[in-house]
């Protein structure tokens, strides 16, 4: 049976908007509880410290407090629950000790969050100062331990070829790369390079109200949360409560990036107060506590070195990290590099070693922040194809293709012994290099030398991992078994033809702007054939929707997506048998298409949904044995992860009088398998470049050796604005999975993770008749200035 | 104050931040809060017809001023050229920047009827947007000066609309 799928791959303008645009879209903060308080926390001005008392005593005096909690209150409770925990588990409040600056140590709820801060000011805590440890290779030699109840700083090490070496048996890489280094024609290239630690800087600071329902026995909690789902497992869990007994909704979330794809103490302890107090408890962070109460991403120190022939075959890639897990181990913290690790080699067929120590330190925790090991991972492999193609005199786009997985052998089991869906790397990095006349540029570029001027050209080309499952990765920790709610990172969609003929969708993703409203209804119209004006969307609350994973990993379309894709196709067979007996034909004849069904051959006559729904939900009716009802459920568990790839160039001019870095252009083709709407896919592109360009130019999270975390706000921890970056000159090529029936992959992450290497290889470039081979970013003018004086000598 | 229109009154504690007179006593919530320091711009309301942070603003020092908030622009149910240029260039995602995106850039075009992409992207480097790069939001603001010039907007760069 056929259908339309005009909605798959059209444009429409998003349905979230008209709210949005109008000030009427309702985040956390905006949702106010009935006799809500407000809570605020006492935070650690040290990064490594024992407490030897807390005075809360003025503090509770104060007119309009109502309550002051330390870890005596909760530390019933356990430690906040992690996904993955391996590490020390975050106590809800310091229990004792502090280990970064930033750490959560008491909370005040007050009427307001004026009195609560106040509260906060009037408590005394007694700390006595110990050395902190923050530099990476110091943390991990174990002079100074983060943590005495921990043998080492180090957590463990992630090796490429033995990563779940029980089920996944892959060859050792090494030996054939020091065979090849032997080589009396080997070129050798080595870099070390920081990948720097990054804050995720959602515009929307993370918010959340909880309210203990007393007499349903039932938690009400409103977060800004990508995972509702997992969050809602991690309340009933800590409370000893079945998961129906709490209530989670993620209306909208104002960006996520990651640092929402956690769950916090923060989120717990609203809930222990509200059931303490019979009052809804509301946290909201402000910008500066976020810095520091939020999660970190990156923070990466690698060793790569490149083995190659002297006309551009690669025989061997080693990466050897050390990656900061900060102090305390949450969601999935341990298991970011992990992503690293699957893409280390990026799209090359070439021997290759990656290895990842997790490493603590007394800062605040890392875990995902948009690309998640795979930004760090291809931009090592994509900076040493560079320096490579420089040390041999060679193209790099020509390096790049000569050592490509080829066509015919997808899918490609990669160094880690995954297997790579589909690609078509020649075709894309062809269509990039003609869209961005490389040739024209390379003339540019030599004329402007010729004038003194430093004019840049950067290329990058990645491979992506995402859309996870596969289901089996559940077994490593990949679902939300240790939220108590056991899975995989299965999709799930449910899809309502209502008695009226409108269609309502329900998923368990947690949307922070990727317009799953839209995107989804143009899924199930294209099946259904129910215009998507029509379909409303409904997502984010545990009550209402199936099991849920949440929304990362570039995962919703490829995955939840897919199960709503399928859940349509229910419906719509349904729909058919009753549209069969109404026009007297056989099912199979039945098509759907401009809001109803006809018989192919006669388009003419049609039966409308509401007359189908009017016999679904009145089955007398129908034909015999017909079931009430017109909604199906699907879960769709794929069988392998997505793997996007594409192509990047930056166009960029170094001042050498000022070190400052301005673009000329930025080009980028992105393959993310079939598109459902392009308008949406492009803007997803054009965030994550932006990323990818905060990181190479402006982003830093500082810290001092005292563990004082310098760059704790907008001004200093500088985001790119409007005039910080060009418009950007997008294309795509279009290379289908076979792993989901609709052939997409996923798009999210995809910007991110292939800019910052572009941008840092052009500015290399730009520098390159000076003898600058590696800046470390970000890239800002004075680093920049100090590398071109650095190398006039 | 003059709030959208209509003539507000209320008492507040002398530290009470205009931003959040305006969410909590006048539960206007689409002026929203990011960063309580005049970096980000999630706050822009318009005082006295022009562009504010009202994070950085006393409830009291608006006393008798003329405001404008996010929902306020939309004139008889009919959206604010700005408005209708952010919904169809796709100048918005997470939604949470946008009303004091949109609050400043109707102030850039109230000064300026045809301001050129480098005006523009200046215009708003005092509000922060972490997810669009800012492509669409340029795009939404050249839609909104050129219907506000009587002219047909440029068309989108995508593939026609179905719908």
């Amino acid at each position: 049976m056929s259908t339309t799928t005009s909605a798959l791959g059209g444009v429409i303008r998003r349905k979230e908007d008209p709210a949005l645009i109008r000030g009427r879209g309702r985040y956390v903060d905006d949702i106010k509880r009935t006799g809500e308080l407000a809570a605020a926390f006492v935070r650690s001005p040290f990064a490594n410290a024992r407490i030897n008392s807390i005075d809360v005593s003025a503090a509770t005096a104060m007119a309009g407090v109502h309550a002051v909690y330390t870890i005596d209150d909760v530390r019933h409770l356990g430690p906040l629950i992690a996904q993955v925990p391996v590490g020390k588990l975050r106590p809800l409040l310091a229990d004792g000790a502090v280990k970064h600056v930033g750490e959560a140590v008491a909370m005040v709820v007050a009427d307001n969050r004026y009195i609560a801060q106040d509260a906060v000011d009037a408590i005394f805590v007694d700390y006595e100062p110990l050395e902190a440890v923050v530099d990476l290779k110091d943390a991990a030699s174990d002079r100074v331990k983060v943590h005495d109840d921990l043998d080492s700083n180090v957590l463990l090490a992630w090796v490429g070829h033995e990563w779940w070496a029980d089920v996944i048996a892959v060859e050792d890489p090494r030996p054939k790369i020091e065979e090849a280094k032997q080589r009396d024609d080997a070129v050798i290239v080595e870099l070390e390079m920081v990948n720097q630690r990054l804050i995720p800087v959602a515009i929307e600071p993370r918010s959340v109200v909880a309210s203990w329902n007393e007499g349903y026995e039932r938690f009400e909690v409103y977060s800004s949360s990508q995972i509702p789902h997992a969050l809602g497992g991690a309340i009933a869990k800590t409370f000893g409560l079945a998961s129906n007994a709490v209530h989670v909704r993620a209306p909208e979330v104002g960006g996520g990036f990651g640092c929402k794809l956690n769950v916090y103490p923060d989120e717990i302890l609203v809930c222990f107060a509200s059931m303490r107090l019979h009052r809804p408890v509301r946290f909201t962070e402000t910008r500066r506590e976020s810095a520091v109460s939020t999660i970190q991403g990156r923070g990466w120190v690698a060793t790569a070195t490149l083995t190659g022939t002297p006309d551009g075959r690669i025989l061997g890639y080693e990466l050897r990290a050390l990656t900061d897990m900060g102090a305390y181990s949450q969601n999935f913290t341990v298991a970011i590099p992990l992503l690293g690790l699957w893409v280390s080699a990026g799209q090359y067929d070439i021997p290759a070693y990656f290895e990842a120590k997790c490493v603590v330190t007394n800062t605040q925790t890392t875990d995902a922040y948009r690309g998640a090991g795979r930004p760090e991972a291809l931009y090592y492999i994509e900076r040493m194809i560079d320096a490579y193609a420089r040390e041999i005199g060679m193209d790099p786009a020509e390096v790049r293709r000569k050592n490509y997985w080829k066509n015919d052998q997808f899918p490609a089991v990669n160094n880690t012994g995954l297997a790579i869906d589909s690609g078509d790397y020649e075709t894309n990095l062809d269509k990039l290099l003609e869209m961005a006349d490389y040739e024209g540029l390379k003339r540019m570029q030599a004329e402007a030398r010729a004038e003194g001027r430093y004019i840049g050209i950067g290329l990058s080309t990645y491979l992506e991992i995402c859309g996870f499952g596969p289901s089996v990765l559940s077994e490593i920790g990949f679902g939300w078994n240790n939220y108590g709610l056991p899975s995989s990172f299965s999709g799930s969609g449910l899809v309502r033809v209502n008695p009226d003929g409108s269609a309502t969708v329900i998923i368990g993703t947690g949307p922070s702007g990727q317009g799953h409203e839209t995107t989804w209804a143009q899924i199930a119209s294209s099946v259904l054939g129910i215009t998507t004006d029509k379909i409303r969307v409904s997502h984010g609350d545990t009550a209402e929707s199936p099991m849920g994973v949440g929304t990362f990993g570039s995962r919703s379309a490829a995955v939840d997506g897919t199960a709503t894709y399928e859940a349509a196709v229910k419906v719509r067979d349904k729909a058919a048998e009753i549209a069969a007996h109404l026009m007297e034909a056989a099912p199979e004849d039945i098509r759907f298409a401009d809001g109803g069904a006809h018989v192919v051959g006669t388009p003419g006559r049609v039966v409308t949904w509401e007359e189908i729904a009017d016999v679904a939900y009145r089955p007398h009716r129908g034909p015999d044995g017909l079931d009430a009802g017109l909604e199906a459920h699907a879960v769709f568990s794929p069988g392998n992860a997505t793997w996007p790839f594409g192509s990047h160039i930056a166009v960029v001019e170094v001042d050498p009088e000022t070190g400052n870095v301005e673009f000329l252009r930025y080009i980028g083709i992105d393959d993310c398998g079939n598109v459902i709407n392009p308008m949406i896919v492009d803007g997803q592109v054009h965030g994550g470049i932006a990323q990818g360009v905060g990181q190479a130019l402006f982003e830093e999270a500082i810290y001092d050796d005292a563990g004082n975390l310098l760059s704790g706000s907008l001004i200093d921890y500088p985001i790119p604005t409007a005039g910080d970056l060009p418009s950007f000159e997008l294309g795509r090529t279009v290379t289908p999975t076979d792993v989901n029936p609709m052939g997409v992959k996923g798009i999210g992450e995809a910007g991110t993770i292939g800019s910052a290497q572009t941008i840092v290889n052009a500015v290399v470039d730009a520098l390159a008749p000076l003898g600058v081979k590696h800046i470390d970013m970000p890239l800002r003018p004075r680093k920049v200035w100090q590398a071109i004086q650095d190398a006039r000598g | 104050m003059t709030v959208n229109g209509k003539a507000v009154s209320g008492s507040v504690e002398p530290r009470t931040l205009l931003v959040h007179f305006l969410r909590e006593d006048l539960l206007l919530t689409g002026t929203h809060v990011g960063c309580e320091s005049g970096y980000c711009g999630a706050c822009t309301i318009h005082l006295d017809g022009v562009p504010t942070k009202s994070c950085m603003v006393l409830a009291a020092q608006a006393d008798g001023c003329d405001v404008t908030t996010i929902e306020g622009l939309a004139k008889n149910g009919d959206l604010h050229p700005v408005q209708e240029g952010f919904w169809e260039r796709h100048g918005l995602q997470c939604g949470f920047c946008t009303p004091g995106m949109i609050m400043s850039a109707a102030g850039i075009l109230a000064e300026n009827g045809s301001p050129t992409e480098a005006e523009i992207r200046h215009g708003l480097e005092g509000n922060l947007c972490r997810c669009t790069g800012y492509h669409n939001i340029v795009r939404a603001v050249e839609y909104a000066a050129a219907k506000m010039r009587g002219e047909e907007p440029a068309p989108p760069e995508w593939e026609t609309d179905l719908v």
